[in-house]
């Protein structure tokens, strides 16, 4: 990597409450200039409170928010920084050009909008009115907005929802290119392939604390597993006693197993059941992995927090 | 593609607040005039009114001049509209989008978000007072003095603000869709109960009592009052009236954007 490590913006020990509810606590995060950070995590695991905290949306509690060296609700920190929220209409009766154009003109020394327009695939769209475009054009109006002012740090929430596979890959395409001129990249998903495909770092966030920090490959070797599902003889408490079995559950009338020696599992299984069928063995998605290593961390005694989490109270609600 | 200078530190300085502010009011205009459902009642309402009660239904009234009237409780009535609307419903739709969140943690000055919606207030404001005009000198054959005239333009824009604070604290209290039914249910009987429809001497005595409660009786009567059509107008007390209401309708709206 030839561009500076600056640390473009950060967390530090900072923590937020919403009423009893502690959405994070103790939390620290770094974002550095050329670095894409993916932030992973399930609902209500305090996510968009860090996302929210490094870009000004909300204040933390207690601890410290810096971005390019300011107070996040700084204008002039706010002008290094695009964004693409999750949930966000734009006015429909403007065109798609309008859009890029009035955005544009809150930052200094914004792309040409031909240029912006062109990073996300929209020139054959800026004529068209915002209202429309399809779900995915839409998405790509959005990414144009949040690109449109030369962020140094971008935060994208959720940007491949609702594209299609070749849309997907053009976006991969410009915000790798983007990461590869010094831009810091913020990103938030569900898709995990899309983590693995970009991503330099993985936070991990459960109950309002960093659950683990890796690499893509590091995160992955951590939760390798595989699945294997058949419809059997044998009860799923016979087959929770085996030493390779980490998990069981019914599906559909058939067993599903996770294990992380499936050789083993496979000679054992048909071994004891001759009437094994319907057999399938797949590798774990990264989706699956991380909702194993979730699982793996609420199962284990909850740290002390000042509050409670959301994850705490859910489970005392479901008592 | 991407333009190298992206490895150095982004620039520093600021943009043109005066061409984000212009921007934005212009889009705003667009973005209004683009919706029918918008821009046709508001620009169309007020005039087929006038035109019916004023100058097509018959009938005098002692010691006032009827069109000359109504020109003017209309004017009042054609302003407040794209203000109620403009602010109500553009906010609520906005807040329940998404957009207004994404616009406040952008770089955009907050100023230029209500200040393009005021200026859009303004140009319907004005353009549905150009058509009023029209019928009034035209059709009604109401005449009066270049200065009234243009005191009452002044006095009708300058007036629409009130109604821009109580459009923005209805817009931060319901949100989406629902803000065009409430803004219905605020603007239609505040302007019928303020005499602005049908003049009030005509209603009972308990509604002509209950009008100082209504902003757009305040500035009903000043309307009236620089035409000629109401005397013993009590200018200072109703811009008194006008500048608290919309003290409060603003702090309700601070109060309400503050915590939600």
């Amino acid at each position: 990597m030839t561009h500076s490590l600056e640390t473009l913006a950060s967390l530090e020990s900072v923590g937020k409450q919403y009423g009893a509810i502690c959405a994070l606590d103790e939390f620290s995060l770094e974002v550095r200039a050329g670095e894409l950070l993916a932030v992973l995590g399930r609902n209500g695991a305090g996510k968009s409170t860090a996302i929210g905290l490094l870009s000004g949306r909300i204040a933390p509690d207690r601890g410290r928010a810096r971005l390019i060296g300011r107070d996040p609700r700084d204008i002039a920190a706010r002008r290094a920084v695009g964004l693409m929220l999750q949930d966000c209409e734009l006015p429909d009766t403007l065109r798609v050009a309008e859009h890029v154009r009035l955005f544009s003109s809150y930052y200094a020394h914004p792309r040409p909008v031909v240029e912006t327009l062109a990073l996300a695939g929209l020139e054959a769209l800026a004529a068209r009115p915002y209202g429309a475009l399809s779900g995915g054009q839409k998405r790509r109006v959005q990414f144009a907005l949040a690109i449109c002012g030369r962020p140094r740090l971008l935060f994208l929430d959720e940007p491949s929802v609702g594209l299609d596979v070749d849309a997907r890959q053009a976006l991969w395409r410009t915000v790798a290119e983007l990461r590869s001129t010094g831009c810091g990249i913020v990103l938030t998903t569900h898709y995990l392939e899309e983590a693995d495909a970009l991503a330099d770092r993985v936070v991990l966030i459960e109950g309002g604390r960093t659950l683990i920090e890796d690499t893509p490959t590091g995160l992955k070797a951590r939760a390798a597993g595989t699945r294997v599902r058949a419809r059997t003889a044998l009860s799923l408490g016979q087959l929770a006693q085996w030493p390779e079995c980490l998990s069981v559950h019914g599906v559909n009338g058939c067993a599903e197993l996770l294990t992380a020696a499936p050789e083993a599992l496979l000679r054992r299984w048909l071994a004891a059941d001759d009437a094994l069928a319907e057999l399938q063995v797949s590798a774990l998605s990264l989706e699956e992995a991380v909702q194993t290593l979730t699982t793996a961390a609420s199962s284990a005694p909850a740290e002390p927090c000042v509050g409670r989490t959301r994850r705490a109270l859910a489970q005392e609600a479901s008592r | 593609m991407i333009d190298t200078n992206q490895t150095t530190p982004a620039p520093a300085g600021a943009p043109s607040l005066l061409r984000i502010h212009a921007l934005e009011a212009g889009y705003e205009f667009l973005r209004v005039l683009r919706t029918p459902a918008f821009a046709i009642p508001t620009l169309v309402f007020p005039l087929s009114f006038y035109l019916l009660f004023g100058l097509l239904l018959g009938g005098q009234w002692t010691g006032l001049h009827k069109a000359t009237y109504l020109f003017a409780s209309y004017g009042v009535f054609g302003v407040i509209g794209p203000a109620l609307f403009g602010f109500g419903v553009g906010l609520a739709i906005e807040r329940q989008q998404g957009w207004l969140e994404l616009k406040r943690i952008s770089p955009m000055p907050t100023s230029a978000y209500f200040l393009a919606k005021i200026a859009m207030s303004l140009a319907f404001g004005a353009a549905v007072l150009v058509l009023l005009s029209a019928a009034a000198i035209g059709v009604g054959g109401v005449r009066m003095a270049g200065s009234q005239f243009a005191l009452l333009i002044v006095v009708l824009l300058l007036g629409t603000l009130p109604f821009c604070a109580l459009g923005l604290w209805i817009g931060t209290l319901v949100k989406g869709q629902a803000a065009v039914a409430v803004v219905n249910l605020v603007y239609l009987p505040m302007s019928v109960l303020s005499g602005l429809w049908i003049p009030l001497f005509a209603f009972p005595a308990i509604v002509q009592k209950l009008a100082v409660v209504w902003p757009a009786w305040h500035l009903g009567q000043i309307a009236l009052g620089v035409v000629g059509q109401a005397s013993d107008v009590r200018y200072g007390l109703h811009v008194l009236a006008l500048l608290a209401m919309t003290t409060l309708f603003l702090a309700l709206a601070a109060q309400r954007l503050r915590t939600h």
